[in-house]
């Protein structure tokens, strides 16, 4: 049976993880390789790496870490931020990610959807979206939440997916971080939108919220970064909890 | 050891070489004929649409070469859908290695069938790895059970998950991104 996924997600700018970790046991706590690792080792799905380095050494320094990162681990890793050209995705392929997530440059250009899948296949290409729920309906936003558009969720979504999205990482901008659980409604009505997996992201805080979110969301994933960072929630506790209630996991 | 990955520009290719480097074995990428032909082991990647796949095998021979390979083959991915007889995508014709044909999900479900499911294998491949051990998979066309399948695998219908006939290999899942389950795979690939 196809199970549902844990996704822990790694903030990383110029080569490091930014937000502090709490893993006491780590030699280096901001080495990306050695988290990556460590998550590996304790039963995560799958990784994303959302680089939020914004240097002219950018480019090297994060196809530098994919590299280390795909020889160092042996389950799938989706790398994203701030990717806008066909040839930053052929980079971080062609140094072992296996999927990259595009976001604001696909809503300013939704054509490099197209182009990317066309060249690389649709199962590597992630689009994320931010939204925001104002008078009454999703509305998109850019630059980590900031920017509204004139986009809704779900009319984006189906386009992106049309595009050649192989899988959708939808966080909603109102639950991320209040610790208070996923967008499951949103979710929901994603799910029945879409026929890619769709990836939870924004709002876990609890062990429930993944429940919840598999349950009453139909996520395929559920993506978090500091309840595992800080170990408040720990994979394989939360793994044999999700069991014990009956949800399909590794 | 020596392990030749095909290379047809097919993607994915560093995560395999990177997985046998844990493994402590060292690949090398060609599409020459002869060092093809005097590896040990070879590995058949791909990832993508089968129809360019196949343009790019063909431009070069590989296409008449690696049906007549005698060392141990394994096609992953893609490469196992190209060893079939035929494919959907693109309706492209195959290497006719293994007698099936590979199909797109038709369901309402999600498509690509993506992430961990549980396979039932047997033989040489599956060697002291649990029953119903879970690999991962990403694909959207799959190739049906025949009497070469040596792993099953059900997403809303039962797919050949591996298949083998003689020295030829295929797994649709990846083993390279399949965790401890899908090293000892590829270990055991590489005893054959």
């Amino acid at each position: 049976m196809l199970t549902k996924r844990i996704i822990p997600c790694l903030d990383i700018k110029d080569g490091r993880t930014v937000k502090g970790v709490n893993f006491v046991s780590l030699r280096d706590a901001g080495d990306p390789v050695e988290l990556a690792q460590r998550y590996a080792e304790e039963g995560a799905d799958e990784l994303v790496f959302l680089d939020i380095s914004a240097s002219e050494e950018k480019r090297k320094t994060l196809a530098k870490l994919v590299r280390d990162v795909a020889r160092a681990i042996d389950i799938p890793f989706t790398v994203g931020g701030g990717i806008s050209a066909v040839d930053d995705v052929g980079m971080l392929l062609a140094n072992g990610a296996d999927k990259v997530s595009i976001n604001s440059s696909a809503v300013r250009r939704p054509e490099l959807i197209s182009e990317l899948a066309k060249r690389f296949g649709t199962q590597c290409i992630v689009v994320a979206i931010d939204a925001k729920y104002l008078n009454n309906e999703w509305i998109v936003h850019l630059v980590g939440g900031k920017v509204p558009t004139q986009r809704r969720l779900f009319e984006w979504a189906t386009e992106a997916v049309h595009r050649g999205a192989g899988e959708l990482l939808f966080t909603s901008m109102d639950h991320d971080g209040t610790k208070q659980g996923f967008a499951n409604e949103a979710l929901n009505k994603l799910s029945q939108t879409v026929s890619v997996p769709i990836i939870a992201s924004g709002g876990a805080g609890e062990m429930s919220h993944f429940l919840d979110t598999f349950v009453l969301g139909n996520a395929a994933a559920a993506l978090a970064a500091s309840v595992f960072h800080f170990k408040e929630i720990e994979i394989p506790e939360l793994k044999t909890y999700l069991r014990q209630h009956k949800i399909s996991v590794r | 050891m020596n392990v030749v990955i095909v290379d047809y520009g097919a993607g994915n290719i560093q995560s395999i070489r990177f997985a046998l480097e844990r493994l402590g074995a060292t690949a090398v990428l060609s599409n020459v004929a002869e060092e093809i032909q005097n590896a040990t082991h070879v590995i058949f990647p791909g990832v993508g649409e089968a129809s360019y796949a196949m343009e790019k095998l063909c431009a070069t021979g590989l296409d008449c070469l690696i049906p007549t390979l005698t060392q141990p083959v394994l096609g992953i991915c893609l490469g196992m859908q190209l060893m079939c007889t035929h494919t959907e995508e693109g309706d492209t014709k195959g290497l006719s290695i293994f007698d099936t044909q590979v199909v797109r999900f038709n369901t309402t479900l999600n498509v690509p069938h993506m992430g961990w499911n549980t396979v039932e294998g047997t033989g040489v491949l599956f060697e002291g790895i649990p029953q119903n051990s879970h690999f991962y998979l990403v694909h959207s066309f799959y190739a049906l059970p025949n009497e070469n399948t040596v792993g099953n695998c059900v997403y809303y219908i039962p797919f050949a998950a591996a298949l083998a006939k003689d020295n030829f290999y295929g797994t649709q899942f990846h083993p390279e991104k399949s965790g401890a389950v899908g090293a000892k795979l590829l270990q055991n690939f590489l005893a054959l």
